[in-house]
Parts: structure tokens; C-alpha cells; sequence
């Protein structure tokens, strides 16, 4: 290596090493974010508070009311005497959700009349979408099962006509976190490089030291690599301890090769790194580069499926979502670490993750020259 | 000794409509020492940074040690030296942490010689010291070991001690003349009058123009061309409203607890005497005195600001 790269890289890893706050910082914040987001950001909807008005009080309505006992997703908080009490409840917040059943329940049953009143706290979506089709779940299986218990008593022997067997791949309890954590590392590694990168090439020219490195005969290439490849070890750093923490904590499985997952992760850092270069060209100061990294890195987390899925947003957003990065390199992560498979089936995402590193970087590099001017 | 190391023509730099540096011709000797004397955005910085390939020029051109500073800054930047207004320090790294890094980038990555770097400045002594630590003279001391460690023939510092006390700038100065001594040519600004005195020529800029360079003996002997008195009295205030409108007096200035003048060209201090009795203003004593540089300078910017008042 030359003595002009070598020295930078030196120089920038005793900065690094002699700033022990924001080494901690590097090293912890990751492990925050994941514990945070791991526990936090799930949509596991479980034990929703139910308040059930038992108008009829009769073994059909008991009945009932054990069968949405029995399923994981209501707990049966209250047993209000009057509608008026169970409003009271839900306006209140102490119960999500609410059932009335009519007094003349038991003799509707046997007529086939029966009906059940369900209401549902609307004012957090995921809560009500879920309870909505518990609740119709648990309701047509209590259904099926009078009718036929009505048709066995009369001697008929009936089965259901279709029974659908389900099967979950890769993620058979359905556990958020396995695919919060994934996302996890992608941001880490995005922001990380992004931000360590812009002010360290910033605070560079705040304290005027940007000035003498460039009347030296040191070249913009070796400047720029000197200055990336110590944070990119860092991030690198970062991304396998996440990675472990995962796997040990939270059980993620990392089924394809550690050495394919490193190694593209650190195509995806080019992008990182590019866009933290490119911030440092237009910012002053560290404070605006900071925020000009901030600037990417909001829509990057929400345009790119880390919390919502891309299907479902509106149209032009999605077209916004091929601009992004971290988009491709979290199909990809998630794709490596849950399903396992090899370069065959992510070969477009990291085709296009290649080419938008070596956009951003080339096009950061070309702004970052060797005079004041 | 006589090879030309600096060789400008009609150099010019704009900030749009700004003319921050206008056609500026001058040539420099190696081993000389030139001084750039100037209040602040009279161009002396810019001009440091268009040789130095930090800015483009606009229009005119210059050579550095014989190369052009537009195409060939890099053989250039291998022979030059640099010590910027704002010392450029790390200032998380050691005294020779920060030496050996500089070093490392011109590729002197032998021990010895940058050992040799900090001692020929006085710093060795301090070589293990986390530079946030030192006090302002021993920074300006590390700045210059930064600008030296490659050895470079040509050195351009820029307002080098400002900020730093008299017997450190004294200190800094006789370091500059052992550099000058090697054959080094060095280029300084200052806004100092007393240091430019110590230079072997000085450039005197205003408002972008070079009004003048020559050695400050030369300079004096040119441009102040009548007699400097210095007037002693009580009443300063209405001493300089006099002078103000009195026709034998070239320039006044205000120099500690007197006032110093320079009349025109053959009057004699008997001449003033005899004006400041007629007009009947009091004063305790008219003593000959010496033009400094600072006479020069208001002189030189007087008339080319009456020139750009009659062309």
C-alpha cells in the first residue's frame, strides 16, 4: 500500500480509536436499535380485551363465549351488564373490543336466527384488522359447529365439504422479528456509513485541515478511500454483531454462507458511503451534513419495506422505492438470511445494488475535488 | 541564487463581480524573503492560493518553481510548503502523531526525519503532547513543522503569527531567516508593519492591486519623499483637524502619544514651526523622525485612490 493511503488510514483509525464516545456510541447504538425494534415493532396482535354483555346467560351463549375464550387473540376483560356499560368501556380504552348477545340468543339458535352483535375499536388499525378476522373466525366456526351438531341429531351425517391446510415457509410461527431484524442490519449499515462518513470528511474543512491535505500531493481517489475504508470496517464490525445478537437473542436463522452476507453488505455500503461523501460535498458544517444524510435516510426506511410492505403502498411510491437502496439490499437480506438460497435467486436486486453504489460514489467522487473553487 | 521561483503575469481571480486579486505581476527569487502587506481582503491570501493550485485563476497566469500553477499542480505541491491561517491541526492527535502524518502524506515515513522536523522548530520536547493541549505560540511552532517535514524548497505561510505574543513571533522569525539561510524561499503575509521590515522585499496589496514590492529601505526611500516629524502636544484631536487641512503635510497618523507627519517634499521642520505658531496651535515639541512602512503604505493607497478618482 502507499505511504499517502496508509497514513490516512492510520490517522483516521487513531481519531477513531482515541474518541472512545462515539466508539461506544458505534458499537452500542446497533445493539439499541436492535433490542428496540426487535421487541417493539411487532404485529403479532395478541389479547385483545374483550367485554362480552351475556344478555341470554344460557349454555348456547356460554358456549360462545368459551370459543372466543379458548383462541389466543381475546382475553374476556369485562362482563358489562348493559350496552350502555360497554360503550363506557370502549370509549375509555379498557376494552379494544366488544360482543353483545341478545337475550332471546338460545331460542335464535334453535330457529337459526341467531345474531351476535361484535364491535371493534377502530382507532388502531392493526388492532381492528385483526380482531375483525379473529372475531369472523371464531363466529363461523361456532356456527359450523351448531349447524352440525343440529344435522347429527336429526341422524344426517355431514362433513365439511372443503378444508383448507395451511402451510407457513421459512417463518412458520410468523415472528416479527425475523423480519424486523434483517432490516435492522440494512439500516445500521446505511446509516452508519452515511453519517461517520459526511462528518468526518466535514469536520475536515470545519477545522481547515481539508485546505493543507489538498496543496500536499496527496491524490482525491486515496483521500476519499482513506478516509471510507476505516468506517466501512466499522459498519462491517457492526453488521455481525447485529448479526450475532440476532441469532443468539432472537433466534433469527442465517441460513445462507456468512461470506455471501458480507460480501453483500459491503456492496450495499457503497451506497452508504456514497451518499455520506456526497452530503460532505454540499454541507459546511457537521450539522447540516448530519441533516443531509437525514434527509435520505427517512424515506429510505419508509420507502423501502422495512416497516411496510412495498405492495401495498400507492403507486408512484412504489416507482419512488426503485430510487432506494436499502429496498434491494433488504429483499435481499431477508431472502439470505430466512430462505437460505443461493446468488441464483437475488442475482437482479444485487445487480442493481451494485450499479447504484457505483453511481452514487462516482458521481460523489466527481463533485469531490482537489481545489477550493 | 538568482533562479526565478515565483513568476506571475496579469494573474487575476474573481468572485463573480468581484476582483479579489487584479493583474498582479511580480517575480521571485530563490532564498528570498517576501513579505505581503496588506488590511485584510486586499487579495494576499488569494493570491497565496491561486500559486499554491487552491484556486483557479481567472484570466493571467503564474509559474511556481517553473511550473504552471493551472496544469501542474502536482509537481508543484511536492516542493512547496504550506502553513494556513487557521493552523491545520489535528487536534485529537500528538505533537508527532500529527507530524508523521503529514510526513506519511508527502511519503517521509522515516522516524528520524521527522524527529529532525520537530527539533529544528523546538518541538521536540513536546513530541507526546495531544495537541489540544498547547498553548497558541507552540501550535503556530507545530504548523510550521507540519509545512516543513517534507523539506520543501518553497514556503508560503499566510498571517503566520497572528494571535501568537512578540517574543514568540521573534522566535517564529528567527526560524524563518535559518530557513532562508538554506536556501529556502519563503512568502509571508502580515498585517504587522514592525515584521514586514524584517522581510527582504515587500509586496504591498490594496484592494486586489500590487501598488508596490521592493526592499522596505527602497520602499521608503521612494515613496515617503518629504520629512517624517512626530508632533508632541496635549490637545491631539484638534492637532489632527489642523493637520487635516494644512498643506505641507502629506500624511498624519496618530502614534502613541503624539502625532506623526510627513510633509511634502522639502519642507523642513522649521517650515511646520513656523505654520503652527501662525495658526496659533499649541503643542509641546516638533522632533525629526523616521518613515516606517506604515507611512508607505497609507502614501501608496492614498494615491491609487486618487487615481481611481482622476485616471
Amino acid at each position: 500500500m502507499n505511504s499517502r493511503l496508509s497514513s490516512i488510514i492510520r490517522k483516521e483509525f487513531i481519531q477513531i480509536l482515541r474518541d472512545k464516545r462515539t466508539l461506544v456510541l458505534i458499537l452500542v447504538i446497533p445493539v439499541m436499535q436492535l433490542f428496540l425494534l426487535g421487541y417493539s415493532t411487532t404485529n403479532d396482535v395478541r389479547n385483545v380485551a374483550l367485554a362480552v354483555v351475556d344478555q341470554s346467560l344460557s349454555s348456547e351463549s356460554r358456549q360462545l363465549v368459551d370459543a372466543f375464550r379458548a383462541a389466543d387473540y381475546f382475553e374476556i376483560s369485562h362482563s358489562p351488564a348493559s350496552e350502555d356499560v360497554l360503550g363506557e368501556l370502549i370509549d375509555s380504552g379498557q376494552a379494544k373490543a366488544g360482543m353483545i348477545i341478545p337475550p332471546t340468543y338460545a331460542q335464535d339458535v334453535a330457529n337459526g336466527t341467531a345474531q351476535v352483535a361484535f364491535i371493534i375499536d377502530g382507532s388502531d388499525p392493526t388492532i381492528a384488522a385483526t380482531s375483525l378476522s379473529a372475531a369472523q373466525l371464531i363466529g363461523q366456526n361456532a356456527a359450523t359447529k351448531i349447524l352440525m351438531a343440529k344435522i347429527n341429531r336429526t341422524g344426517g351425517q355431514i362433513l365439511p365439504p372443503v378444508e383448507i391446510r395451511t402451510t407457513v415457509w421459512y417463518n412458520p410461527d410468523m415472528v416479527s422479528a425475523y423480519f424486523m431484524i434483517p432490516g435492522v442490519i440494512g439500516m445500521i449499515l446505511f446509516a452508519i456509513t452515511a453519517i461517520l462518513t459526511a462528518t468526518a470528511v466535514v469536520r475536515e474543512r470545519e477545522r481547515g485541515t481539508i485546505e493543507q491535505l489538498i496543496v500536499t500531493p496527496i491524490r482525491p481517489w486515496e483521500l476519499v478511500l482513506g478516509k471510507i475504508l476505516p468506517y466501512t470496517i466499522l459498519a462491517l464490525f457492526d453488521t455481525l454483531e447485529v448479526l450475532f445478537i440476532g441469532h443468539v437473542w432472537f433466534h433469527i436463522p442465517i441460513r445462507s454462507s456468512l461470506i455471501l452476507i458480507v460480501g453483500i453488505s459491503s456492496i450495499f455500503l457503497l451506497s452508504g458511503l456514497g451518499i455520506g461523501l456526497f452530503a460532505s460535498t454540499i454541507a459546511n458544517t457537521q450539522q447540516e451534513a448530519m441533516l443531509t444524510v437525514w434527509m435520505t435516510l427517512l424515506p429510505s426506511i419508509f420507502l423501502s419495506g422495512f416497516f411496510f410492505p412495498i405492495e401495498a403502498m400507492p403507486g408512484f411510491l412504489q416507482l419512488i422505492s426503485y430510487a432506494i437502496p436499502l429496498r434491494y439490499y433488504l429483499s435481499i437480506i431477508r431472502v439470505l438470511l430466512l430462505k437460505g438460497v443461493g446468488l441464483s435467486a437475488i442475482t437482479m436486486d444485487v445487480i442493481a445494488l451494485t450499479l447504484f453504489g457505483i453511481f452514487i460514489m462516482g458521481a460523489a467522487s466527481l463533485r469531490f475535488r482537489k481545489r477550493l473553487d | 541564487m538568482n533562479e526565478t521561483v515565483i513568476k506571475t503575469q496579469d494573474l487575476t481571480r474573481k468572485f463573480g463581480s468581484f476582483v479579489a486579486v487584479d493583474k498582479l505581476n511580480f517575480s521571485v527569487s530563490a532564498g528570498e524573503i517576501i513579505g505581503f502587506l496588506g488590511p485584510n481582503g486586499c487579495g494576499k491570501t488569494t493570491t497565496f492560493r491561486m500559486l499554491l493550485g487552491l484556486l483557479t485563476p481567472s484570466s493571467g497566469n503564474a509559474t511556481v518553481l517553473g511550473f504552471d500553477v493551472i496544469k501542474d499542480t502536482d509537481q508543484i505541491r511536492q516542493q512547496i510548503g504550506y502553513m494556513s491561517q487557521k493552523f491545520a491541526i489535528y487536534d485529537d492527535l500528538t505533537v508527532k502523531e500529527n507530524v508523521s502524518f503529514y510526513g506519511g502524506v508527502y511519503g517521509v515515513a522515516n522516524s528520524a526525519a521527522i524527529d529532525a522536523c520537530l527539533e529544528f522548530t523546538g518541538m521536540a520536547q513536546h513530541s507526546k503532547t495531544l495537541t489540544r493541549e498547547l498553548a497558541t505560540g507552540w501550535r503556530q511552532r507545530l504548523a510550521l513543522s507540519i509545512a516543513l517535514v517534507h523539506q520543501p524548497k518553497l514556503l508560503f505561510l499566510d498571517e503566520p503569527t497572528s494571535g501568537v505574543d512578540p517574543l514568540a513571533r521573534r522566535d517564529f522569525w528567527d526560524m524563518i531567516y535559518n530557513l532562508a539561510d538554506q536556501g529556502v524561499t519563503v512568502l509571508v503575509t502580515t498585517h504587522y508593519m514592525d515584521e514586514a521590515e524584517y522581510c527582504g522585499r515587500v509586496a504591498m496589496m490594496r484592494e486586489g492591486k500590487l501598488l508596490a514590492m521592493d526592499t522596505p529601505l527602497h520602499l521608503k526611500h521612494q515613496i515617503v519623499t518629504g520629512k517624517a516629524a512626530e508632533i508632541a502636544c496635549t490637545d491631539i484631536i484638534s492637532m489632527m483637524d489642523w493637520c487635516e487641512n494644512q498643506p505641507i503635510v502629506q500624511k498624519y497618523s496618530l502614534a502613541g502619544n503624539h502625532i506623526k507627519v510627513i510633509l511634502q517634499k522639502g519642507v523642513r521642520k522649521k517650515d511646520l514651526r513656523n505654520n503652527l505658531d501662525k495658526d496659533g496651535v499649541k503643542y509641546d515639541s516638533v522632533s525629526a523622525a523616521e518613515p516606517g512602512l506604515d507611512d508607505v503604505f497609507g502614501l501608496l493607497a492614498r494615491s491609487s485612490k486618487l487615481a481611481e478618482i482622476n485616471p
